[in-house]
Protein backbone atom coordinates (compact mmCIF):
# COMPACT_ATOMS: atom_id res chain seq x y z
CA UNK A 1 0.00 0.00 0.00
CA UNK A 2 3.24 2.06 0.70
CA UNK A 3 5.20 4.18 -2.21
CA UNK A 4 3.38 2.55 -5.43
CA UNK A 5 0.32 4.69 -4.38
CA UNK A 6 2.06 7.92 -3.69
CA UNK A 7 -0.76 10.36 -2.94
CA UNK A 8 -0.31 14.06 -1.69
CA UNK A 9 3.48 14.58 -1.52
CA UNK A 10 5.25 12.45 -3.32
CA UNK A 11 2.78 13.33 -6.69
CA UNK A 12 4.05 17.03 -6.36
CA UNK A 13 7.62 16.80 -7.84
CA UNK A 14 7.36 15.91 -11.57
CA UNK A 15 10.67 14.20 -12.66
CA UNK A 16 12.49 15.84 -15.44
CA UNK A 17 15.71 17.57 -16.67
CA UNK A 18 14.92 20.41 -17.30
CA UNK A 19 17.47 23.75 -16.72
CA UNK A 20 14.82 24.60 -14.01
CA UNK A 21 14.83 21.11 -12.43
CA UNK A 22 18.61 21.08 -12.03
CA UNK A 23 19.02 24.68 -10.35
CA UNK A 24 19.80 24.59 -6.55
CA UNK A 25 17.02 24.96 -4.52
CA UNK A 26 17.95 27.75 -2.79
CA UNK A 27 18.40 29.97 -5.76
CA UNK A 28 15.13 29.40 -7.21
CA UNK A 29 13.14 30.05 -3.79
CA UNK A 30 14.87 33.17 -3.55
CA UNK A 31 14.10 34.31 -7.17
CA UNK A 32 10.42 32.78 -7.41
CA UNK A 33 9.72 34.58 -3.91
CA UNK A 34 11.57 37.56 -5.38
CA UNK A 35 9.85 37.46 -8.43
CA UNK A 36 6.42 37.31 -6.52
CA UNK A 37 7.18 40.61 -4.21
CA UNK A 38 7.94 42.36 -7.21
CA UNK A 39 4.28 41.42 -9.31
CA UNK A 40 2.50 41.61 -5.65
CA UNK A 41 4.07 45.74 -5.46
CA UNK A 42 3.14 46.48 -8.97
CA UNK A 43 0.44 48.54 -9.47
CA UNK A 44 -2.79 47.24 -10.72
CA UNK A 45 -3.24 49.35 -13.82
CA UNK A 46 0.26 48.92 -15.55
CA UNK A 47 -1.56 46.02 -17.82
CA UNK A 48 1.18 45.90 -19.89
CA UNK A 49 3.82 45.01 -17.08
CA UNK A 50 1.40 41.81 -16.13
CA UNK A 51 0.95 40.72 -19.45
CA UNK A 52 5.31 40.54 -19.46
CA UNK A 53 5.10 39.10 -16.04
CA UNK A 54 2.99 36.26 -17.03
CA UNK A 55 5.28 35.79 -20.32
CA UNK A 56 7.97 35.44 -17.82
CA UNK A 57 6.06 33.18 -15.56
CA UNK A 58 4.57 30.74 -18.37
CA UNK A 59 7.80 30.74 -20.29
CA UNK A 60 9.30 29.43 -16.97
CA UNK A 61 6.11 27.13 -17.12
CA UNK A 62 6.78 25.81 -20.58
CA UNK A 63 10.62 25.01 -19.35
CA UNK A 64 10.01 22.90 -16.71
CA UNK A 65 7.78 20.64 -19.51
CA UNK A 66 5.40 19.74 -16.76
CA UNK A 67 2.91 20.06 -18.98
CA UNK A 68 -0.18 22.79 -19.66
CA UNK A 69 -2.78 19.47 -17.76
CA UNK A 70 -0.79 19.81 -14.65
CA UNK A 71 -0.35 22.86 -14.93
CA UNK A 72 -4.10 24.35 -14.93
CA UNK A 73 -4.95 21.20 -12.55
CA UNK A 74 -2.96 22.41 -9.49
CA UNK A 75 -4.21 26.05 -10.42
CA UNK A 76 -7.29 25.26 -9.29
CA UNK A 77 -6.35 25.92 -5.65
CA UNK A 78 -6.93 29.83 -6.23
CA UNK A 79 -10.52 28.90 -7.98
CA UNK A 80 -12.48 30.13 -3.71
CA UNK A 81 -10.70 33.25 -4.21
CA UNK A 82 -11.25 33.79 -7.77
CA UNK A 83 -15.10 33.07 -7.02
CA UNK A 84 -14.36 35.91 -4.52
CA UNK A 85 -12.88 38.41 -7.02
CA UNK A 86 -15.56 37.90 -9.84
CA UNK A 87 -18.75 38.59 -7.65
CA UNK A 88 -16.61 41.62 -6.68
CA UNK A 89 -17.71 44.02 -9.31
CA UNK A 90 -21.52 43.32 -8.35
CA UNK A 91 -20.57 44.68 -4.67
CA UNK A 92 -18.75 47.58 -5.84
CA UNK A 93 -20.21 51.08 -5.69
CA UNK A 94 -18.03 54.01 -7.77
CA UNK A 95 -18.40 54.91 -10.82
CA UNK A 96 -20.29 52.05 -12.82
CA UNK A 97 -20.09 50.97 -16.44
CA UNK A 98 -22.82 48.76 -18.33
CA UNK A 99 -21.95 45.42 -20.07
CA UNK A 100 -24.92 43.81 -21.65
CA UNK A 101 -27.14 45.42 -19.55
CA UNK A 102 -25.83 44.84 -16.40
CA UNK A 103 -23.96 47.44 -14.27
CA UNK A 104 -20.79 46.78 -13.32
CA UNK A 105 -18.46 48.98 -10.76
CA UNK A 106 -15.19 50.38 -12.55
CA UNK A 107 -13.32 50.07 -9.49
CA UNK A 108 -14.77 46.53 -8.70
CA UNK A 109 -13.67 45.16 -12.18
CA UNK A 110 -9.89 46.66 -11.48
CA UNK A 111 -9.93 45.10 -8.30
CA UNK A 112 -11.25 41.43 -9.80
CA UNK A 113 -8.29 42.04 -12.07
CA UNK A 114 -5.76 42.83 -9.33
CA UNK A 115 -6.52 39.27 -7.61
CA UNK A 116 -6.58 37.24 -10.64
CA UNK A 117 -3.46 38.34 -11.93
CA UNK A 118 -1.49 38.36 -8.72
CA UNK A 119 -2.66 35.09 -7.29
CA UNK A 120 -2.51 33.56 -10.88
CA UNK A 121 1.08 34.52 -11.38
CA UNK A 122 1.80 33.81 -7.63
CA UNK A 123 0.46 30.67 -8.01
CA UNK A 124 2.04 30.01 -11.16
CA UNK A 125 6.09 30.21 -10.11
CA UNK A 126 4.73 28.74 -6.95
CA UNK A 127 3.91 25.47 -8.98
CA UNK A 128 7.17 25.74 -11.43
CA UNK A 129 9.25 25.96 -7.70
CA UNK A 130 7.40 22.65 -6.34
CA UNK A 131 7.25 20.87 -9.41
CA UNK A 132 10.72 20.98 -10.42
CA UNK A 133 12.51 20.71 -6.74
CA UNK A 134 12.70 17.37 -5.04
CA UNK A 135 11.33 17.81 -1.42
CA UNK A 136 14.60 16.60 0.45
CA UNK A 137 16.64 19.20 -2.13
CA UNK A 138 13.71 21.97 -0.85
CA UNK A 139 14.18 20.87 3.07
CA UNK A 140 18.44 21.85 2.09
CA UNK A 141 17.67 24.82 0.51
CA UNK A 142 15.57 26.23 3.37
CA UNK A 143 18.60 25.16 5.95
CA UNK A 144 21.33 26.72 3.43
CA UNK A 145 18.70 29.88 3.48
CA UNK A 146 19.32 29.80 7.58
CA UNK A 147 15.83 29.11 8.32
CA UNK A 148 15.91 28.02 11.94
CA UNK A 149 16.52 24.21 11.87
CA UNK A 150 13.81 23.28 14.11
CA UNK A 151 11.91 24.67 11.48
CA UNK A 152 13.10 22.52 8.77
CA UNK A 153 13.13 19.75 11.12
CA UNK A 154 9.57 20.05 11.55
CA UNK A 155 8.64 20.60 8.10
CA UNK A 156 10.66 17.39 7.17
CA UNK A 157 8.85 15.21 9.37
CA UNK A 158 5.46 16.43 8.24
CA UNK A 159 5.96 16.15 4.42
CA UNK A 160 7.11 12.65 5.55
CA UNK A 161 4.31 11.51 7.57
CA UNK A 162 1.34 13.32 5.02
CA UNK A 163 1.03 10.30 2.68
CA UNK A 164 1.84 7.93 5.69
CA UNK A 165 -1.25 9.47 7.07
CA UNK A 166 -3.53 9.84 4.26
CA UNK A 167 -3.28 6.39 3.29
CA UNK A 168 -4.29 5.49 6.79
CA UNK A 169 -6.88 7.75 6.28
CA UNK A 170 -8.13 5.32 3.47
CA UNK A 171 -7.49 2.25 4.67
CA UNK A 172 -9.81 3.65 7.72
CA UNK A 173 -12.25 4.94 5.41
CA UNK A 174 -12.19 2.12 3.58
CA UNK A 175 -12.97 -0.56 6.82
CA UNK A 176 -15.91 1.72 7.79
CA UNK A 177 -17.55 1.72 4.43
CA UNK A 178 -16.84 -2.15 4.31
CA UNK A 179 -18.81 -2.19 7.92
CA UNK A 180 -21.70 -0.82 6.01
CA UNK A 181 -20.99 2.54 7.69
CA UNK A 182 -21.87 5.75 4.66
CA UNK A 183 -19.67 8.96 5.64
CA UNK A 184 -21.95 11.14 3.90
CA UNK A 185 -23.93 13.61 6.12
CA UNK A 186 -23.87 15.58 8.89
CA UNK A 187 -25.05 13.82 11.83
CA UNK A 188 -22.24 10.50 10.91
CA UNK A 189 -19.88 13.32 11.57
CA UNK A 190 -18.82 11.08 14.80
CA UNK A 191 -17.72 7.97 13.83
CA UNK A 192 -15.33 10.49 11.49
CA UNK A 193 -14.12 12.45 13.89
CA UNK A 194 -13.05 9.32 16.23
CA UNK A 195 -11.39 7.66 13.67
CA UNK A 196 -9.52 11.17 13.23
CA UNK A 197 -8.60 10.67 17.10
CA UNK A 198 -7.39 7.48 16.18
CA UNK A 199 -5.51 8.50 13.70
CA UNK A 200 -3.69 10.95 15.35
CA UNK A 201 -2.83 8.52 18.46
CA UNK A 202 -1.92 6.47 15.61
CA UNK A 203 0.85 8.37 14.38
CA UNK A 204 1.42 9.73 17.16
CA UNK A 205 2.74 5.97 18.13
CA UNK A 206 4.14 5.85 15.54
CA UNK A 207 6.40 8.85 15.59
CA UNK A 208 7.37 8.06 18.77
CA UNK A 209 8.55 3.98 17.26
CA UNK A 210 10.09 5.73 14.18
CA UNK A 211 11.69 8.38 16.29
CA UNK A 212 13.70 5.68 18.48
CA UNK A 213 14.66 3.49 15.19
CA UNK A 214 16.22 6.72 14.18
CA UNK A 215 18.19 7.88 17.53
CA UNK A 216 19.32 3.54 17.20
CA UNK A 217 20.27 4.86 14.12
CA UNK A 218 22.76 7.69 15.20
CA UNK A 219 20.12 10.60 14.30
CA UNK A 220 21.51 13.99 16.33
CA UNK A 221 18.76 15.89 15.53
CA UNK A 222 19.85 16.95 12.14
CA UNK A 223 18.88 15.10 9.28
CA UNK A 224 22.28 14.13 6.98
CA UNK A 225 23.08 15.68 3.87
CA UNK A 226 23.65 13.43 0.85
CA UNK A 227 24.61 15.41 -1.49
CA UNK A 228 25.24 19.06 -0.38
CA UNK A 229 26.09 20.93 -3.60
CA UNK A 230 25.99 24.87 -2.61
CA UNK A 231 24.99 27.12 -5.45
CA UNK A 232 27.75 29.04 -6.79
CA UNK A 233 28.43 32.79 -7.67
CA UNK A 234 27.92 32.10 -11.38
CA UNK A 235 24.32 30.13 -10.56
CA UNK A 236 23.23 32.61 -8.28
CA UNK A 237 23.91 35.72 -10.71
CA UNK A 238 21.89 33.66 -13.57
CA UNK A 239 19.51 32.83 -11.53
CA UNK A 240 18.89 36.32 -10.03
CA UNK A 241 18.81 37.91 -13.52
CA UNK A 242 15.12 36.51 -13.51
CA UNK A 243 13.74 38.46 -11.09
CA UNK A 244 16.22 41.40 -11.93
CA UNK A 245 13.94 41.60 -15.25
CA UNK A 246 10.43 41.40 -13.17
CA UNK A 247 11.88 44.54 -11.35
CA UNK A 248 13.42 46.44 -14.45
CA UNK A 249 9.50 45.55 -16.18
CA UNK A 250 8.44 47.15 -12.75
CA UNK A 251 10.70 50.09 -12.90
CA UNK A 252 10.30 50.86 -16.67
CA UNK A 253 6.45 50.77 -16.12
CA UNK A 254 6.13 53.37 -13.19
CA UNK A 255 8.26 55.69 -14.82
CA UNK B 1 -8.51 31.41 4.21
CA UNK B 2 -5.76 30.92 2.46
CA UNK B 3 -5.55 33.81 0.94
CA UNK B 4 -3.77 34.28 -2.69
CA UNK B 5 -0.61 37.17 -3.38
CA UNK B 6 -2.25 40.58 -4.19
CA UNK B 7 -5.45 39.71 -1.64
CA UNK B 8 -4.07 42.39 0.78
CA UNK B 9 -2.41 45.46 0.07
CA UNK B 10 1.43 45.47 0.23
CA UNK B 11 1.83 47.39 3.46
CA UNK B 12 -0.46 44.75 5.11
CA UNK B 13 1.38 41.88 3.58
CA UNK B 14 4.40 43.44 4.81
CA UNK B 15 3.49 44.56 8.24
CA UNK B 16 1.81 40.85 8.93
CA UNK B 17 4.92 39.30 7.69
CA UNK B 18 7.23 41.22 9.92
CA UNK B 19 4.93 40.49 13.14
CA UNK B 20 4.43 36.69 11.95
CA UNK B 21 8.06 36.19 11.65
CA UNK B 22 8.17 37.58 14.97
CA UNK B 23 5.86 35.62 16.96
CA UNK B 24 7.88 32.69 15.43
CA UNK B 25 11.26 33.27 15.71
CA UNK B 26 9.64 33.85 19.57
CA UNK B 27 7.54 30.51 19.29
CA UNK B 28 11.53 28.88 17.92
CA UNK B 29 13.15 30.22 21.02
CA UNK B 30 11.02 29.01 23.61
CA UNK B 31 9.99 25.79 21.92
CA UNK B 32 13.75 24.88 21.50
CA UNK B 33 13.75 25.08 25.08
CA UNK B 34 10.38 23.18 25.49
CA UNK B 35 10.36 21.33 23.05
CA UNK B 36 13.14 18.00 23.82
CA UNK B 37 14.86 16.52 20.91
CA UNK B 38 11.74 13.60 20.63
CA UNK B 39 9.01 15.99 20.46
CA UNK B 40 10.15 17.46 17.10
CA UNK B 41 9.29 14.31 15.19
CA UNK B 42 6.14 14.32 17.15
CA UNK B 43 5.31 18.09 16.45
CA UNK B 44 5.88 16.76 12.67
CA UNK B 45 3.33 14.22 12.89
CA UNK B 46 1.28 16.62 14.11
CA UNK B 47 1.29 18.58 11.82
CA UNK B 48 1.26 16.31 8.98
CA UNK B 49 -2.22 15.06 11.03
CA UNK B 50 -3.24 18.81 10.80
CA UNK B 51 -2.81 19.50 6.96
CA UNK B 52 -4.74 15.91 6.44
CA UNK B 53 -7.46 17.44 8.55
CA UNK B 54 -7.40 20.50 6.43
CA UNK B 55 -8.36 18.51 3.25
CA UNK B 56 -11.08 17.22 4.68
CA UNK B 57 -13.99 19.66 3.75
CA UNK B 58 -17.21 19.43 5.83
CA UNK B 59 -20.14 21.39 4.64
CA UNK B 60 -21.13 24.56 5.94
CA UNK B 61 -24.37 26.34 4.43
CA UNK B 62 -25.66 26.62 0.77
CA UNK B 63 -22.94 25.45 -0.82
CA UNK B 64 -20.11 26.69 1.48
CA UNK B 65 -17.76 24.36 2.96
CA UNK B 66 -15.09 24.63 5.39
CA UNK B 67 -11.98 22.67 6.82
CA UNK B 68 -10.50 22.72 9.95
CA UNK B 69 -8.26 25.26 11.07
CA UNK B 70 -6.62 22.96 13.32
CA UNK B 71 -4.99 26.06 15.39
CA UNK B 72 -6.96 25.44 19.09
CA UNK B 73 -6.38 21.70 18.43
CA UNK B 74 -2.63 21.99 17.88
CA UNK B 75 -2.54 24.52 20.96
CA UNK B 76 -4.65 21.95 23.55
CA UNK B 77 -2.32 18.93 22.79
CA UNK B 78 0.87 20.42 22.01
CA UNK B 79 1.08 23.45 24.13
CA UNK B 80 0.41 27.17 22.33
CA UNK B 81 4.34 27.91 21.23
CA UNK B 82 4.90 24.40 19.67
CA UNK B 83 0.93 24.07 18.59
CA UNK B 84 1.25 27.53 16.82
CA UNK B 85 4.53 26.32 15.30
CA UNK B 86 3.16 23.26 13.67
CA UNK B 87 -0.23 25.61 12.74
CA UNK B 88 2.81 28.08 10.76
CA UNK B 89 4.50 25.05 9.49
CA UNK B 90 1.44 23.52 7.66
CA UNK B 91 0.88 27.23 6.21
CA UNK B 92 4.27 27.43 4.94
CA UNK B 93 4.12 24.16 3.28
CA UNK B 94 0.47 24.75 1.51
CA UNK B 95 2.15 28.11 0.29
CA UNK B 96 5.37 26.05 -0.80
CA UNK B 97 4.55 23.17 -2.24
CA UNK B 98 0.62 23.28 -2.93
CA UNK B 99 0.63 26.71 -4.09
CA UNK B 100 -2.64 26.92 -1.45
CA UNK B 101 -2.22 30.71 -0.15
CA UNK B 102 0.42 33.10 -2.02
CA UNK B 103 4.08 33.88 -1.12
CA UNK B 104 3.62 37.17 -0.40
CA UNK B 105 0.20 36.34 1.55
CA UNK B 106 2.15 34.16 4.56
CA UNK B 107 2.70 37.13 6.90
CA UNK B 108 -1.31 37.38 7.26
CA UNK B 109 -2.13 33.66 6.64
CA UNK B 110 0.58 32.51 9.39
CA UNK B 111 -0.58 35.22 11.61
CA UNK B 112 -4.87 34.47 10.45
CA UNK B 113 -4.62 30.72 10.67
CA UNK B 114 -2.01 29.78 13.18
CA UNK B 115 -0.93 32.86 15.62
CA UNK B 116 -4.31 33.82 16.46
CA UNK B 117 -5.67 30.26 16.29
CA UNK B 118 -3.10 28.54 18.25
CA UNK B 119 -3.06 31.77 20.89
CA UNK B 120 -6.59 32.82 20.91
CA UNK B 121 -7.61 29.27 21.22
CA UNK B 122 -4.90 28.79 24.17
CA UNK B 123 -6.29 32.02 26.00
CA UNK B 124 -10.36 30.77 25.25
CA UNK B 125 -9.22 27.41 26.57
CA UNK B 126 -7.51 28.53 29.64
CA UNK B 127 -10.31 30.99 30.19
CA UNK B 128 -12.94 27.65 29.58
CA UNK B 129 -10.76 25.27 31.20
CA UNK B 130 -11.81 27.65 35.01
CA UNK B 131 -15.43 26.73 34.20
CA UNK B 132 -15.59 23.60 33.64
CA UNK B 133 -15.20 20.47 35.65
CA UNK B 134 -12.01 19.48 36.47
CA UNK B 135 -12.05 15.90 34.61
CA UNK B 136 -11.14 14.78 30.71
CA UNK B 137 -14.55 15.88 29.90
CA UNK B 138 -14.32 19.21 31.01
CA UNK B 139 -11.02 19.52 29.05
CA UNK B 140 -12.85 18.04 26.22
CA UNK B 141 -15.39 20.31 26.48
CA UNK B 142 -13.25 23.57 26.69
CA UNK B 143 -11.00 22.92 24.02
CA UNK B 144 -13.61 22.43 21.71
CA UNK B 145 -15.53 26.00 22.48
CA UNK B 146 -11.92 26.96 22.45
CA UNK B 147 -11.42 25.78 19.03
CA UNK B 148 -15.06 26.99 18.27
CA UNK B 149 -13.65 31.01 19.70
CA UNK B 150 -10.52 30.49 17.87
CA UNK B 151 -12.30 30.22 14.18
CA UNK B 152 -14.14 33.17 14.59
CA UNK B 153 -11.44 35.05 15.96
CA UNK B 154 -9.46 34.38 12.62
CA UNK B 155 -12.30 35.37 10.73
CA UNK B 156 -12.55 38.89 12.68
CA UNK B 157 -8.67 39.13 12.22
CA UNK B 158 -8.83 38.86 8.63
CA UNK B 159 -11.39 41.41 8.59
CA UNK B 160 -9.42 43.80 10.62
CA UNK B 161 -6.41 43.71 7.90
CA UNK B 162 -9.31 44.10 5.22
CA UNK B 163 -10.04 47.68 7.11
CA UNK B 164 -6.18 48.46 6.46
CA UNK B 165 -5.52 46.93 3.20
CA UNK B 166 -8.56 46.06 1.15
CA UNK B 167 -7.89 45.19 -2.50
CA UNK B 168 -11.13 45.81 -3.85
CA UNK B 169 -14.41 48.47 -3.06
CA UNK B 170 -16.10 46.26 -0.30
CA UNK B 171 -17.01 47.72 2.61
CA UNK B 172 -15.42 46.61 5.71
CA UNK B 173 -18.74 46.15 6.95
CA UNK B 174 -19.82 43.41 4.64
CA UNK B 175 -16.67 41.81 4.87
CA UNK B 176 -16.75 41.52 8.60
CA UNK B 177 -20.67 40.37 8.17
CA UNK B 178 -19.67 37.67 6.00
CA UNK B 179 -16.62 36.43 7.15
CA UNK B 180 -17.72 35.98 10.62
CA UNK B 181 -20.97 35.30 10.17
CA UNK B 182 -19.90 32.01 7.90
CA UNK B 183 -16.90 31.47 10.29
CA UNK B 184 -19.58 31.38 13.50
CA UNK B 185 -20.79 28.13 11.31
CA UNK B 186 -17.40 26.99 10.50
CA UNK B 187 -16.53 27.17 14.16
CA UNK B 188 -19.58 25.08 15.02
CA UNK B 189 -17.71 22.24 12.73
CA UNK B 190 -14.33 22.87 13.79
CA UNK B 191 -15.88 22.57 17.67
CA UNK B 192 -17.23 19.47 17.17
CA UNK B 193 -14.66 17.96 15.18
CA UNK B 194 -11.94 19.38 17.91
CA UNK B 195 -14.34 18.00 20.71
CA UNK B 196 -14.04 14.66 19.25
CA UNK B 197 -10.52 14.29 18.38
CA UNK B 198 -9.70 15.42 21.89
CA UNK B 199 -12.17 12.81 23.25
CA UNK B 200 -10.83 10.28 21.47
CA UNK B 201 -7.30 11.10 22.15
CA UNK B 202 -8.25 11.49 25.93
CA UNK B 203 -9.63 8.46 25.95
CA UNK B 204 -6.43 6.38 25.02
CA UNK B 205 -3.69 8.50 25.70
CA UNK B 206 -3.86 11.33 28.11
CA UNK B 207 -0.71 11.89 28.79
CA UNK B 208 0.06 13.54 25.17
CA UNK B 209 -2.25 16.03 25.64
CA UNK B 210 -0.79 19.28 26.97
CA UNK B 211 -3.80 20.78 27.96
CA UNK B 212 -4.81 18.08 30.45
CA UNK B 213 -1.84 17.98 32.75
CA UNK B 214 -3.15 20.19 35.41
CA UNK B 215 -5.38 16.85 36.15
CA UNK B 216 -4.40 14.35 38.60
CA UNK B 217 -4.54 10.73 37.81
CA UNK B 218 -7.95 10.67 39.96
CA UNK B 219 -9.41 13.31 38.18
CA UNK B 220 -8.66 11.66 34.85
CA UNK B 221 -9.87 8.55 35.78
CA UNK B 222 -13.37 9.96 36.73
CA UNK B 223 -15.03 8.57 34.64
CA UNK B 224 -17.27 11.94 33.37
CA UNK B 225 -19.60 11.05 30.43
CA UNK B 226 -20.86 14.74 31.38
CA UNK B 227 -18.66 16.39 29.42
CA UNK B 228 -19.60 15.72 25.47
CA UNK B 229 -22.72 16.10 24.47
CA UNK B 230 -23.79 19.38 26.77
CA UNK B 231 -20.69 21.21 26.00
CA UNK B 232 -20.95 20.65 22.53
CA UNK B 233 -24.31 21.34 21.99
CA UNK B 234 -23.68 24.82 24.90
CA UNK B 235 -20.90 25.45 22.13
CA UNK B 236 -23.79 25.41 19.50
CA UNK B 237 -25.70 27.24 21.30
CA UNK B 238 -22.87 30.02 21.99
CA UNK B 239 -21.88 30.54 18.71
CA UNK B 240 -25.35 30.43 16.94
CA UNK B 241 -25.95 33.26 20.11
CA UNK B 242 -22.85 35.36 19.06
CA UNK B 243 -23.42 34.72 15.38
CA UNK B 244 -26.77 36.49 15.28
CA UNK B 245 -25.65 39.37 17.50
CA UNK B 246 -22.40 40.01 15.29
CA UNK B 247 -24.63 40.21 11.94
CA UNK B 248 -27.26 42.73 13.88
CA UNK B 249 -24.14 44.50 14.34
CA UNK B 250 -22.84 44.00 10.73
CA UNK B 251 -26.30 44.24 9.09
CA UNK B 252 -27.20 47.56 10.81
CA UNK B 253 -25.11 49.74 8.83
CA UNK B 254 -25.54 48.61 4.94
CA UNK B 255 -29.09 49.19 6.28
CA UNK B 256 -28.21 53.01 7.61
CA UNK B 257 -26.24 53.65 4.43
CA UNK B 258 -29.14 52.79 2.29
CA UNK B 259 -31.35 55.48 4.56
CA UNK B 260 -28.79 57.98 3.99
CA UNK B 261 -28.41 57.31 0.38
CA UNK B 262 -32.45 57.58 0.23
CA UNK B 263 -32.71 60.10 2.10
CA UNK B 264 -30.09 62.70 0.96
CA UNK B 265 -30.32 61.23 -2.85
CA UNK B 266 -26.51 59.65 -3.07
CA UNK B 267 -26.14 64.07 -1.92
CA UNK B 268 -23.88 62.95 0.63
CA UNK B 269 -19.75 63.40 -0.43
CA UNK B 270 -17.43 61.20 1.53
CA UNK B 271 -16.70 63.33 4.65
CA UNK B 272 -13.55 63.38 6.55
CA UNK B 273 -13.61 61.58 9.66
CA UNK B 274 -11.58 62.03 12.56
CA UNK B 275 -9.41 59.59 11.86
CA UNK B 276 -8.11 60.62 8.45
CA UNK B 277 -8.21 57.72 5.76
CA UNK B 278 -4.39 57.25 5.15
CA UNK B 279 -4.40 54.92 7.99
CA UNK B 280 -7.20 52.92 6.80
CA UNK B 281 -7.82 51.42 3.19
CA UNK B 282 -10.30 54.11 1.11
CA UNK B 283 -11.71 50.76 0.32
CA UNK B 284 -12.60 49.45 3.18
CA UNK B 285 -14.51 52.42 4.20
CA UNK B 286 -15.48 53.91 1.18
CA UNK B 287 -18.91 53.71 0.69
CA UNK B 288 -19.87 53.64 4.22
CA UNK B 289 -21.74 56.12 5.88
CA UNK B 290 -21.78 55.37 8.89
CA UNK B 291 -18.27 55.08 9.59
CA UNK B 292 -17.95 55.54 13.32
CA UNK B 293 -19.93 52.19 13.65
CA UNK B 294 -17.80 50.30 11.65
CA UNK B 295 -15.37 51.49 13.23
CA UNK B 296 -16.75 50.46 16.54
CA UNK B 297 -17.42 47.39 15.12
CA UNK B 298 -13.69 46.99 14.13
CA UNK B 299 -12.68 48.21 17.45
CA UNK B 300 -14.36 45.72 19.16
CA UNK B 301 -13.38 42.58 17.07
CA UNK B 302 -9.83 44.36 17.12
CA UNK B 303 -9.73 44.60 21.07
CA UNK B 304 -11.24 40.78 21.46
CA UNK B 305 -8.64 39.46 18.97
CA UNK B 306 -5.69 41.20 20.89
CA UNK B 307 -7.16 40.18 24.60
CA UNK B 308 -7.53 36.68 23.48
CA UNK B 309 -3.84 36.51 21.76
CA UNK B 310 -2.02 38.58 23.82
CA UNK B 311 -3.34 36.61 26.67
CA UNK B 312 -2.38 33.22 25.21
CA UNK B 313 0.69 34.76 24.49
CA UNK B 314 1.62 36.38 27.95
CA UNK B 315 0.22 32.98 29.77
CA UNK B 316 2.75 30.84 27.58
CA UNK B 317 5.29 32.48 28.23
CA UNK B 318 5.08 32.69 32.05
CA UNK B 319 3.41 29.02 32.21
CA UNK B 320 6.78 27.59 34.11
CA UNK B 321 5.18 24.01 33.79
CA UNK B 322 7.30 22.60 31.05
CA UNK B 323 6.30 19.51 29.16
CA UNK B 324 8.16 16.69 30.45
CA UNK B 325 7.50 13.51 29.11
CA UNK B 326 8.74 10.22 31.23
Amino acid sequence: MSGAHGSTVSRIFIPGDSRIHRLPSETKLVAVVAAVVVMAVTPRQEVVAFVLYAVGAWSVIAMTGIGLATYVKRLAVIIPFVLFAVIVPFLGGGESVQVVGVSLSVDGLWATWNILVKAGLGATLSIALSATTRVPELLHGLTRLRVPRLLVAIIAFMLRYIDVLVEQLGRMRRSMVARGHDPRWLWQVKPIASSAGALFVRSYERGERVHQAMLARGYSGVMPVVTDRQASLREWLSVMLYPLVFVVVLVVAVM
Amino acid sequence: MHAPDGFLQPSVALVTAILSIGVLALGLRHAGRELGDRQVPLAGVAAAFIFAAQMVNFPVAAGTTGHLLGGALAAVLLGPWVGMLVVSVVVIVQALLFADGGLTALGYNTLNMAIVTAFGGWAAFLLMRKVMPRTSGGVVGAGAVAAGISVVLSAAAFSIEWLFGASAPVAFDTVFGAMVGVHVLIGIGEAVLTGLVLSAVMASRPDLVIGAQHLTHDELAAKSRVGMRPFLIGSVFAAVVVGVVISQFAASSPDGLERVAIDNGFAESASDHIFGSSVFSDYATAGVSNESLSLAVAGIAGIAVTLLVGGGVLSASRSVRRRQMA
